[in-house]
């Protein structure tokens, strides 16, 4: 089955980072993955998209993803400007990076679909001591879907970031336990 | 008068290349010449202008530092005469 | 047969990076670049590796691309092993250097990840850039995903050097949709690099001890004659392309033709394509033959030298074609590919009508669903409607 993701975040905030991390994570299972940007010129602080597939067999469609299974908001203050449940699929989830619950979210910002939240910003900064949030939200996405293998994505974190990759797989972890579900 | 057959297509080489080294001295330019530069010691000052600015670079220096032109592949220009800073080259005309 | 790849080979990895690898691993003496916009990731990998020492090779940072090609044809013809990359306004830039590559039979190998050419100023995908260049002289490949584009920086080097081609040989791959995409690639173990494309052996070079000259005047007496010799070296390459294929399929398993056909039986209208957007298109044809569509798929690998019989091979039982272009000739017949495609089957009695779609200009996102409307206005057109005009796939009044 293909899975896809479209990760909104803004630029420098490592959103393209958790897509590869994501597709060579499913790739090391022997299964498929993809990942590529919202193409354009790198632009520190705008809003941007990634987007990634994963599937049990060979992916070919290369156009942008237009209708998501998940989403992952990495910065809350872009739910004001962008549309982030824009075309999600039936039964699609919305995962944001907000210390609010679920449920406030999905009434403040009238989110359709599942909504799921992690106070990512909280993880980052007090285990890797910055406010870089994609491998956090990348703890909380396996917490909503079990995509991958932990062990395949810490891996992946590993060959990526090298010394710096335990914080960001402690963060990781910590997300798997902590993101609140508002459906049951 | 039997004209050679220019080279075909199959006959060139790898990209067009010229495998024999300076193989432009068989192009005997000399034979273009309608007048030739003549050397007037008396004024000559040996500074070597005319070597340096011969397009053909077919003039050198003899043994008492005066200049001469290969006449192989002067093709009679006139710059020598013309760069010459004692005016003491004069062309002259080939006999016919 | 293909062998299973071990698993240590089989990576996750962005398509640029793979390529500049591939490059590394065929063991490249010479890499001359300009190494800002436009480019990829190639250049900018390669030059870390020759940095770290993971490749002994000379990487020449140049002030422009004119100048990029220039050293690569000065090393080229000094016998060096010698590689590029670039795209877009680069390509442009090297245009002139590119007839003369081709023209002193120098075995270059470059990828051209393919993008729009300003103005208004882009950095986006189509084939504008390429499309320029089709006259060049030069071997012109298409691949349509990671793992090709990494597969056909070898056989570059394998077609390009041998004695019977000695052409320059560029590797086209869609800029962004495949440059930029994290993909799966099976890698080659360098043994089997090794034993694919060998060591270059040049048949002429420039060398003080043995001066020849190169890039002589082309009078008139002699110019046709050279150009006749380059068009017929060129044509006559395809033969030694396909070997190489059939060799790369012998090791590694995976096969590659001139032209590729995709479900294309019993299929009243085919798509033509070229590059990245072929595999979209394939999805879009899996979910038209669910419906119970008749439509195929063709797409074109090779692009020079033109592969007529292949080609016309792939389109001869089909009531229309409908070709996809990736970029405008403008003011001029529509799309550079199907003027192409009309010229090659005007001549046969029985012969397809051809629909001109142009798509995914500038950087438009292709969408399956576009693919899906381009087959079905083709197949209309089997079922007794005109034969409209071309059209510019997307644009809005």
């Amino acid at each position: 089955m293909l899975y896809e993701i479209r990760f909104h975040g803004r630029g420098g905030q490592g959103a393209v980072t958790s897509a590869e991390l994501l597709a060579q994570a499913a790739i090391a299972e022997g299964r498929f993955g993809q990942a590529f940007p919202s193409f354009g010129p790198e632009r520190r602080g705008a809003p941007v998209m990634a987007f990634a597939r994963v599937s049990d067999e060979r992916i070919r469609n290369r156009s942008a993803v237009y209708h998501p299974n998940a989403v992952l908001v990495l910065d809350p203050s872009l739910l004001k400007m962008v549309d982030v449940g824009k075309g999600l699929a039936k039964d699609g989830v919305i995962i944001i990076n907000s210390a609010n619950s679920p449920q406030d979210l999905q009434k403040e910002y009238s989110l359709a679909g599942k909504v799921a939240s992690v106070d990512a910003l909280t993880i980052a900064t007090t285990i890797i001591g910055r406010p870089i949030t994609n491998t956090t939200m990348l703890g909380a996405l396996l917490a909503a879907t079990k995509l991958v293998e932990i062990g395949r994505l810490e891996e992946a974190t590993t060959n990526r970031f090298g010394p710096l990759a335990k914080r960001n797989i402690l963060a990781m972890r910590k997300a798997i336990e902590t993101t609140a579900f508002g459906w049951s | 008068m039997s004209e050679s057959r220019l080279p075909g297509w199959k006959d060139l080489t790898l990209g067009l290349a010229i495998l024999e080294p300076m193989s432009a001295r068989n192009n005997l330019t000399g034979s273009w010449r309608s007048e030739r530069p003549v050397w007037d010691h008396t004024k000559c000052i040996k500074c070597g202008v005319c070597q340096m600015y011969c397009p053909e670079a077919c003039i050198s220096q003899d043994a008492d530092g005066y200049f001469q032109a290969d006449m192989d592949y002067c093709k009679g220009c006139g710059i020598c005469s013309r760069e010459c800073w004692t005016q003491c080259i004069t062309m002259q005309q080939e006999e016919v | 047969m293909a062998k299973a790849a071990p698993q240590s080979l089989r990576k996750g990895i962005e398509v640029s990076i793979s390529m500049a690898e591939a490059a590394m691993q065929a063991n490249v003496d010479v890499v001359a670049a300009y190494p800002i916009t436009p480019q990829t990731h190639i250049v900018e990998h390669l030059s870390e590796l020759v940095a770290d020492g993971r490749l002994d090779a000379e990487f020449v940072p140049v002030e422009s691309e004119h100048s990029a090609m220039s050293a690569c044809c000065g090393s080229s013809a000094s016998g060096a092993r010698t590689y590029t990359a670039t795209s877009s306004q680069g390509l442009a830039l090297m245009h002139e250097i590119l007839y003369i590559a081709s023209a002193l039979r120098l075995p270059i190998v470059m990828a051209v990840a393919n993008r729009a050419l300003s103005g208004p100023i882009s950095i986006w995908n189509d084939h504008g850039d390429i499309m320029a260049e089709r006259d060049t002289g030069w071997i012109q490949v298409f691949v349509e995903n990671g793992q090709e584009a990494y597969d056909m920086t070898f056989h570059a080097f394998r077609v390009a050097e041998d004695h019977g081609v000695l052409l320059p040989y560029m590797i086209n791959f869609d800029g962004f949709i495949l440059s930029h995409v994290i993909e799966p690639i099976v890698y080659w173990s360098q043994e089997l690099v090794d034993q694919y494309i060998g060591l270059y052996e040049p048949m002429l070079r420039l060398d003080t001890k043995n001066p020849i000259t190169m890039g002589p005047v082309g009078i008139p007496d002699i110019y046709l004659e050279t150009r006749k010799a380059h068009d017929f070296v060129l044509r006559e390459s395809k033969a030694t392309i396909v070997k190489a294929w059939d060799e790369m399929e012998k090791l590694v398993g995976r096969r590659y033709r001139p032209i590729e056909t995709y479900k294309t039986d019993g299929a009243r209208i085919l798509l033509l394509t070229m590059g990245g957007v072929s595999e979209t298109a394939m999805t879009a044809v899996d979910a038209l033959r669910e419906a119970g569509l008749p439509v195929g798929l063709v797409r074109i690998r090779l692009w020079r030298p033109f592969p007529f019989e292949e080609l016309y091979e792939a389109v001869k039982d089909c009531e229309v074609l409908g070709v996809v272009d990736r970029c405008l000739s403008t003011g001029g017949p529509g799309g550079p590919v199907a003027s192409e495609i009309k010229g090659a089957l005007y001549h046969k009695d029985k012969r397809p009508k051809v629909v001109e779609f142009i798509a995914g200009i500038g950087g438009r996102d292709v969408r399956v669903e576009d693919f899906q409307d381009m087959a079905k206005k083709t197949l209309s057109v089997a079922d007794g409607a005109p034969l409209p005009p071309f059209e510019l796939v997307g644009v809005r009044e």
